[in-house]
């Protein structure tokens, strides 16, 4: 394949004629930014990035020219573009988290997840847009204007890791880092019709991402294929030890292309705990995703209840016929709590949030507003100037969840709630289910502008934000359309067991083939 | 339990935002409706859920005492909105002017 | 006096900084006094996106300093954010520990205080937390500069029981915490260099009334005698207003050194409202019960056990043991040198005498003096068997101190050694009868109180080289 063919290219396909010398890596560069300016990505159209650089991304691209004539190994992501959500720390490029409180400020150091990616010869072509401080589900919240969906530029593309989802869905770069905390790459992944990936608590190190709730928040990946999605997520995962909450369980492989490898849970006994007395998924058949043999997939009737959208509901009964035929076993189960996410994970994200977003002061970086009234009035003048209305909004309520005679009843309740939910998915796993199937949204992307209501924009997380609360693995895959708007499903596993995500998420992928994009 | 307009203003003291006027008011209802939809969890039996919410397995990692901070590039000034002989410099708090401390 | 009337009720919050290389939770430096900003990182300058991660060796410190100040550790404890605004906190909030503790229920014996009987004060708690940076407000006028340098530095907070009733019992109380905690070798426990900090609560009450009163918080004391101070200060305030009438309002107050008065902190700006709740960031700290009972065995001895063993086992008294065991390098020298000597009251002697002047004069730690104490041990050798004079060996001291050369080279060098030599001495003693016939001749018929006189003539002739016991048995038997 040549680089006239980029836009349909996988990262893999582009590493791998980058390291037999088919392709340049500023070819490929040069490419990303040539489909990017033929769509639109910038402010006045789709609005997909916030910064980019070409001429520094094709000089970075340049520089590795000498170590391909010298055979040295560049590594599994070699010239290959991603773009990167604006909250996770970039050298070289803003990092400004959609928000004028830290408009042009660029980071003096760099996220664990982007060297990785970098050490693996990935090459950053931009940071794209979102929901000011990752609050929102449609990166309408960006003090710099929405992203428009590439698929229908009246709509949104979902959020708040918007932008990266646009930047994909549109070929810009075939994958894309974002970041979640509830539901913030699969909702905007399902909106835009890419794979979107939520990893387990713990396993994608969040040194660099810009905190808005931390025991919620982990960065996730984008691809146009599984494949795509799987190999970036193998790139960034693994133990740091600049993150406390960072897990040392062993990274699996996730590839497809090596499945028929020994089963990798196997090698770390505290994973196999971690598994709490499920059965593994046997041992994957050669050569790969065809069957499904022998694993169970759990459908929780929560997740469909009366009121879901006839279409969303044909597709996902469509997609789980799929897995059928492929020789999964499909179980209705429950998840009994819930329907209680929601409010848990609104008391505790703002909760969280109202303390992360406390360092944005005008004292070290970012905005300051003086108006020489002493320094309690620089401070109120500088937040209040620096964030937009849903920060504002989501920091008073923290600050009124966590404060003096509330604290009990709202805060301390919703972590104990949190608990029960998290007990509903060990338990269904402990039942011998082996991966949930859920629709990523109750709707396909709406209008710019639809949605005004603040608690009505918090339910399209209705589906997505269990996953948070309860620390498991979970991604979104496209499974039809609907009136030429994208519909994700989502695959949820237990804990580290994003292997068993990513199998049943191929199998997926390739048994819908054409429909998933119908 | 509706919000008052009296604890917006509170909160947003302590959460230095500077709310005021008529945004004070919308925010009141704002919050209360948000807050309505939380209701919910008061009658969820929780007396039996541990306290602790546990996020992984073990104890936080720790670093031996020893070692190199972590990387940062460039100097404070180039983030800094006021820097001056190496500190940082802020206004000065309002308590601190009439307080007999200043201009030594 | 109206404050006879009321009793004070006093309960002491301590802030020590852990004795570790770098801070709490980053790699940075925890050194004091680099230039500004300097030992900073993205961590301790809150970057967006940095995290923490606890430091091993402040985590054994605390343990170390809960276990000898007898509180039982939690095996599990929870850091919790403490939110506020201040601009040397650059996160917006410490990292601290609040519902679950490292440690509680321990207790601080203070020794014969001045009602003569021995003082137990209760220990609430201890637990972790980093330290803030600096504001300094008097540099430049209308603005306060920042420096981070101390920000994460890792500290222990130790809080007392409302137990203290004098503020001489207070003093009392953080002499001896100061000196344990010296003992357990967990900080350098210095006021002047801001490694120990406290904080009073204090509230009255009529003597035998059970219920507390309204407490007030001072705060801003820099010597354990202006903690007194600020006590009696506070107290005599309290009484006042209550004789008045009046009521005493909860506040935090500001000692002023200068003006000795406390006056009320004008930082309060907006109430406290601290939104404690546990730190995302961090995983619960988890002690392994093994290790903490290896942190009890190891542990140093205490100035108590240590007193009452030097004591007995060097046959000192109540008042030379306190001096030896004041701070814990003090108490090592001396026990070195008096194993050494097997001789603890001339050990005690030259440790309480010579060498405090030498370090006093040349302002050393003792940690680092030039005579150590094996040196010491052999001067005190070279006096018990004669081979010098005890006046000469002052001398050797000396330069000992001046030069670290061992005591017999510079008394040998310095011609110091006592003759003891019949011959020689018998010279001397012939020529000074001869040099002073009167006294001589006095002494010979019978004046036996010429005798110390004759002997001092006899000293100064042989430069304090001979030795005194045979200068005085032969007088005796020339005038025998
Ligand atoms: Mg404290
Ligand atoms: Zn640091």
């Amino acid at each position: 394949m040549s680089v006239n063919d980029y836009t349909r290219l996988g990262a893999a396909q582009i590493a791998s004629s980058v390291r037999a010398g088919e392709a340049s890596p500023a070819d490929m560069i040069g490419a990303s930014f040539k489909r990017a300016a033929e769509i639109g990505a910038g402010p006045d159209e789709l609005n997909i990035f916030l910064h980019s650089d070409e001429k520094a991304s094709i000089e970075e691209a340049e520089q590795m020219r000498p170590r391909i004539q010298n055979a040295t190994d560049l590594g599994v992501l070699a010239g290959v573009p991603v773009a990167i959500k604006d909250n996770i720390a970039s050298l070289g490029l803003p990092t400004t988290c959609g928000s004028k409180v830290l408009r042009g400020y660029v980071s003096p150091f760099e996220a664990t997840a982007i060297a990785r990616l970098r050490a693996n010869g990935a090459i950053i072509v931009a940071k794209t847009n979102m929901d000011e401080f990752a609050m929102g589900s449609s990166t309408e919240n960006s003090a710099f204007g929405p992203t428009r969906n590439p698929l229908d530029v009246r709509r949104v593309p979902g959020g708040s890791s918007g932008g990266s989802a646009a930047a994909v869905a549109a070929g810009i770069t075939p994958i894309a880092l974002g970041s979640e905390t509830g539901g913030s790459v699969r909702q905007p992944a399902a909106f835009c019709g890419v794979v979107g990936v939520k990893p387990t608590y713990g396993r994608v190190s969040r040194y660099g991402l810009v905190a808005f709730a931390s025991s919620l928040d982990q960065i996730g990946v984008l691809g146009r294929t599984v494949d795509d999605a799987a190999l970036a997520l193998e790139t960034i995962a693994g133990f740091d030890a600049m993150d406390s909450t960072s897990s040392d369980a062993d990274v699996p492989i996730y590839r497809l292309a090596s499945l028929g490898k020994p089963a990798p849970e196997a090698r770390n006994p505290d994973a196999q705990a971690m598994r709490i007395g499920r059965s593994p998924i046997p041992p994957p058949p050669l050569p790969g995703p065809t069957t499904l043999e022998g694993v169970v997939i759990g459908r929780p009737k929560e997740y469909f209840p009366e009121s879901l959208d006839p279409d969303i509901r044909h597709r996902c009964d469509r997609a789980l016929d799929r897995l059928r035929s492929m020789g999964a076993t499909v179980r209705d189960i429950s998840l009994p709590r819930s329907p209680l996410a929601i409010p848990v994970y609104y008391i505790l994200a703002p909760a969280e949030a109202s303390s992360n977003l406390a360092r944005f002061d005008g004292v070290r970086y970012g905005l300051r507003v003086d108006p020489g009234k002493g320094l309690k009035a620089m401070y109120e003048a500088t937040r209040s100037e620096g964030f937009g209305p849903e920060v504002t909004r989501r920091i008073l309520l923290g600050t009124y969840v966590l404060s003096a005679g509330y604290y009990d009843a709202y805060y301390k309740k919703a972590q104990a709630v949190r608990t029960l939910i998290a007990d509903d998915f060990r338990a269904v796993f402990a039942s011998g289910v082996h991966a949930i199937f859920t629709p990523t949204t109750p709707t396909t992307a709406f209008p710019i502008g639809a949605i005004s209501d603040p608690y009505e924009m918090y339910l399209n997380d209705i589906f997505t934000v269990t996953a948070n609360l309860a620390g498991v693995p979970a991604m979104s895959v496209p499974i039809g359309r609907i009136r030429r708007l994208p519909v994700g499903g989502q695959i949820i596993t237990a804990h580290f067991d994003e292997y068993a995500m990513f199998r049943v998420a191929y199998a997926l992928e390739a048994g819908l083939g054409a429909e998933a994009h119908q | 339990m509706p919000v008052t307009r009296q604890d917006v203003l509170h909160i947003s003291e302590l959460a230095r935002l500077g709310v005021e006027g008529a945004r004070a008011d919308e925010l009141t209802k704002e919050l209360t409706a948000i807050l309505s939809h939380m209701e919910v969890l008061s009658q969820v039996d929780t007396a039996t859920v541990p306290t602790t919410a546990e996020l992984g397995a073990g104890g936080t990692p720790l670093r031996p005492d020893v070692g190199v901070p972590p990387l940062m590039s460039g100097t404070l000034g180039s983030i800094a909105p006021a820097m001056r002989d190496g500190f940082f410099i802020v206004p000065r708090l309002a308590s601190h002017e009439d307080s007999g401390e200043s201009g030594a | 006096m109206t404050q006879s009337r009321y009793e004070m009720v006093v309960g002491l919050e301590v802030h020590v900084q852990l004795k570790t290389r770098t801070k709490a939770f980053c790699g940075c430096s925890a050194d004091f006094g680099a230039p500004p900003n300097t030992n900073v990182c993205p961590v301790c300058l809150a970057l967006p996106g940095a995290l923490p991660v606890l430091n091993e060796h402040a985590v054994e410190l605390a343990v170390r300093a809960a276990v000898g100040l007898g509180c039982r550790i939690d095996p599990v404890s929870i850091f919790a954010r403490k939110n506020y605004f201040y601009p040397d906190l650059p996160k917006g909030y410490q990292i601290s520990q609040f519902d679950q503790p490292l440690a509680v229920g321990g207790s601080v014996v203070v020794e014969r205080s001045e009602k003569g009987t021995d003082l137990r004060i209760g220990i609430t708690r201890l637990h972790m937390e980093e330290d803030a940076g600096k504001s300094i407000h008097d540099r430049y006028p209308g603005e306060t500069a920042i420096d981070l340098n101390r920000a994460g530095v890792p500290l222990i907070e130790i809080v007392s029981e409302p137990d203290i009733r004098t503020s001489a019992g207070a003093g009392a109380y953080l002499r001896t915490l100061k000196q344990i905690l010296q003992y357990l070798d967990v900080s350098d426990v210095s006021m002047e260099e801001g490694s120990l900090r406290v904080d009073a609560n204090i509230s009255v009450r009529p003597p035998g009334q059970g219920k507390l009163g309204t407490k007030t918080e001072v705060k801003n004391m820099n010597s354990f005698s202006a903690v007194e101070k600020a006590l009696e200060a506070e107290f005599a305030r309290q009484c006042e207003l209550l004789d008045s009438g009046g009521n005493v309002e909860q506040q935090t107050l500001l000692w002023d050194g200068a003006k000795e008065t406390v006056r009320p902190s004008r930082t309060k700006e907006g109430s406290h409202d601290y939104r404690y709740f546990p730190e995302p960031d961090l995983r619960p700290l988890v002690l392994d019960s093994k290790w903490v009972e290896h942190t009890r065995k190891d542990l140093p001895e205490l100035p108590t056990a240590k007193k009452t063993r030097l004591a007995t086992e060097y046959e000192l008294s109540v008042v030379e043991v306190e001096q030896l065991t004041a701070n814990p390098a003090l108490a090592e020298y001396f026990e070195a040198a008096a194993r050494a000597s097997s001789d603890g009251k001339a050990a005690y002697n030259w440790v309480m005498g010579e060498v405090q002047v030498a370090l006093r004069s040349s302002a050393e730690d003792i940690g680092h003096f030039r005579v150590r104490p094996a040196d010491l041990a052999q001067l005190i050798t070279l006096v018990r068997d004669g081979t010098i004079s005890h006046t000469a060996a002052k001398r050797v001291f000396a330069q000992m101190a001046e030069t670290g050369k061992p005591a017999a080279q510079i008394a040998a060098d310095e011609g110091l050694v006592q003759v003891g030599d019949e011959g020689a001495i018998a010279t001397w003693v012939d020529e000074v009868l001869d040099e002073h016939p009167e006294e001589a001749a006095r002494y010979l018929a019978g004046e036996k109180k010429l005798q110390g006189v004759l002997v001092g003539f006899v000293m100064k002739k042989s430069k304090g080289r001979a030795d005194p016991r045979r200068v005085n048995q032969l007088l005796s038997s020339r005038g025998g």
